[in-house]
């Protein structure tokens, strides 16, 4: 089975964003990494890619130059094959990024399931996997917390409010959003660095996927971080003054008693 | 003309990697192993399923063949969480497999390698004896021929990676006759474990790494077939000095990150910390310490990844270069555990926080594998000092 992660590369977590003009976070000095919900989504492929003879694990990702070290991650991790579609800038609307991802992975081979994090953890839009099957056509499970394949069918079981779980069975090919949980992934062996290095990526542009023209539907309007917490304030005084001050500042101040 | 002082891609992929591992894997188990006096098979076998056994042994013996540069960023990202692991990565590497891969032949390669690359197993070296640590050549171990074997007797001390199910064999030198200019003759042997006549007793009670194994071995008319040789009869001596050389680098690739490890407790501490109505890291008393820090340890990071790098290109100035990073890595990260734990205070004392660990683990790193002050001998020789 030819298996597809579509992978995307976030700032660190642990990286301090600044916004740079009003809509995008300035790049300098950010550490970048392979998102935390893709590489759940990267080792259930390869998972599956162990269990299958004969199958093979390609990473495709979509944006600048820096993503490529993304897609080495991936390689690095054990998938053998890459595609990158080369942008010059992220874009927002994930329509055209899953419209992209699809046509790229359509032209490349005859597909079997594409694995993805069920969302990235930088814009948290939890929209590109359902726009990838909606684009093929073909069934979509989101928050995938446990995933099973035999005789060519697809069961997976998702999380749905309050840790209940919803067991589903799709056809092949089909679509998997990853979520926490599913497994626990890989690290990039030493010796899977130095195989990722010599493994060619395939580049494409937006052409090459099909995209002739960016049409973007959606335009970011404003990106800030959420007000500094305002201090805390310490109440001097004995207990029965300082409650009596407590509860006329929640009042009168606060508002909410 | 240019000089490069990036790291290439691959190996900060690899620190990437190894950091995340030690911070998932090591780190929340690394305070419990410390107070049970526990070596982990387990996490020794998850550190070579990561690659981090046989930098320098070529694929074919089961290695990774990448060299030094990136062997000491694994070693330094482990010691920057944990010196235990750290001291059984570099052990193993630099003590247990180098010497049989430098200097063993095709047979014995074949053999011991590829289980000892993999984490499967570990491997010990015999030197350091009761009475004779950095005077080497106070050797009182024996190895006599009889016929087809040799009789091994004498004991060595602080032998890591030896009395564990884990451990394959050790390497062991030996007194084996007097040379032709009268001086005493060393060879060195391969003892596999279960061996008859040959014993590993556990130290504990250890101050300092105490998840990594540190061993007595015995040996009591221990018989070794004469292929277990290891090199020709007579190199002994220089076996072991050269596998110092090289293993001085991993001593301070711990160091190091020993080091860093210690600094960034200090500064996320010394920034969260409020006293007197402010964060302790805006006291300029606490801000130099870190500064301090920082800089010493750019300064040994530049000065082990050039030895490194030397000794990856085969230039022999790596000898110096290597006792010059031992020595001061080890020396800086001195300064930084005693810092960081200052910006600490009583916290800093309590097993609750890491940096307690790192102190004590750090205080090896002057005594192991040529003490400081022979380091300083050894440098002061090289630069002529005593040729007046």
């Amino acid at each position: 089975m030819n298996i597809y992660v579509a992978i995307k590369q976030v700032p660190d977590t642990e990286a301090s964003l600044l916004v740079k003009d009003g809509v995008s976070i300035n790049e300098t000095d950010i550490k970048w990494i392979l998102s935390p919900y893709d590489e759940y989504a990267l080792e259930e492929a390869l998972k599956l890619k162990e269990k299958i003879p004969g199958s093979t694990v390609t990473v495709i990702s979509l944006g600048p130059n820096r993503v490529e070290s993304a897609i080495r991650t991936g390689l690095a991790m054990g998938a053998e094959n890459a595609i990158h579609i080369e942008t010059a800038e992220p874009f927002p609307d994930h329509k055209i990024i899953a419209a992209a991802l699809g046509n790229a992975i359509k032209q490349d081979a005859g597909y079997g399931i594409i694995f993805m994090g069920k969302q990235a953890i930088d814009d948290d839009s939890y929209l590109t996997h359902i726009y990838l099957a909606e684009h093929l056509g073909i069934p979509v499970a989101t928050n995938v917390i446990a995933f099973n394949h035999d005789n060519g069918k697809v069961v997976v079981e998702r999380e749905i409010d309050e840790g209940a779980r919803e067991k589903i069975e799709m056809s092949v090919p089909c679509v998997v959003g990853a979520t926490k949980g599913l497994n626990t992934p890989r690290y990039a062996s030493l010796m899977g660095i130095m195989k990722a290095k010599k493994i060619p990526i395939k580049k494409l542009s937006l052409q090459d996927a099909g995209i002739a023209q960016l049409d973007n539907k959606i335009k970011r309007e404003k990106l800030y971080a959420p007000p500094e917490k305002p201090q805390g304030r310490i109440i001097p005084g004995e207990p029965e003054d300082a409650v009596k001050e407590l509860v006329r500042v929640l009042k009168e101040e606060a508002k909410v008693l | 003309m240019s000089l490069n002082y990036d790291l290439p891609e691959e190996a900060v992929m690899m620190r990437d990697s190894v950091r995340k591992f030690a911070e998932a894997v090591i780190r929340p188990k690394a305070r419990e192993l410390d107070e049970k006096q526990e070596f982990s098979p387990e996490i020794t076998k998850q550190m070579g399923e990561l690659g981090l056994f046989g930098f320098c042994i070529p694929e074919e013996y089961g290695g990774n063949g990448i060299g030094y540069v990136p062997y000491m960023v694994a070693v330094e990202e482990i010691s920057r969480v944990d010196g235990s692991q750290g001291a059984t990565v570099a052990a193993h590497n630099s003590l247990g497999i180098g010497p049989l891969y430098y200097f063993g032949n095709e047979e014995q390669k074949k053999k011991y390698l590829p289980p000892l690359c993999t984490g499967d197993k570990v491997w010990g070296f015999g030197l350091t004896e009761p009475d004779a640590g950095s005077d080497a050549g106070g050797t009182k171990t024996t190895a006599v021929k009889d016929g087809d074997e040799w009789v091994i007797n004498g004991s060595k001390m602080f032998i890591t990676n030896a009395s564990t199910d884990a451990c394959l064999g050790v390497t062991v030198q030996a007194l084996t006759g007097t040379r032709p200019d009268g001086k005493k003759e060393y060879s060195c042997f391969i003892v596999e474990n279960g061996t008859k006549g040959f014993e590993a007793r556990t130290l504990h009670e250890k101050m300092l790494w105490r998840a990594s194994i540190t061993s007595e071995l015995f040996f009591d008319d221990c018989r070794v077939p004469a292929k277990n040789m290891l090199g020709k009869q007579g190199e002994g001596f220089h076996q072991m000095l050269d596998t110092l050389d090289r293993g001085r680098l991993s001593i301070a690739a711990m160091g190091l990150g020993c080091a860093q490890g210690a600094y960034e407790l200090g500064l996320k501490y010394a920034k969260e910390r409020k006293q007197f109505g402010q964060a302790i890291s805006t006291f300029q008393a606490s801000a130099f310490k870190l500064a301090d820090m920082y800089m010493e340890i750019e300064a040994a990071r530049n000065m082990l990844y050039k030895a490194a790098w030397l000794c990856d290109n085969k230039r022999d100035e790596y000898k110096v270069l290597s006792t010059m990073a031992k020595l001061y890595c080890s020396e800086v990260a001195h300064r930084c555990v005693n810092h960081s734990l200052q910006l600490l205070g009583g916290y800093g004392l309590m097993k609750e926080y890491d940096i307690e660990r790192l102190y004590r683990d750090q205080r090896l790193l002057e005594i192991g594998e040529g003490t400081s002050e022979v380091l300083r001998l050894v440098i002061s020789r090289a630069i002529g000092c005593y040729k007046v």
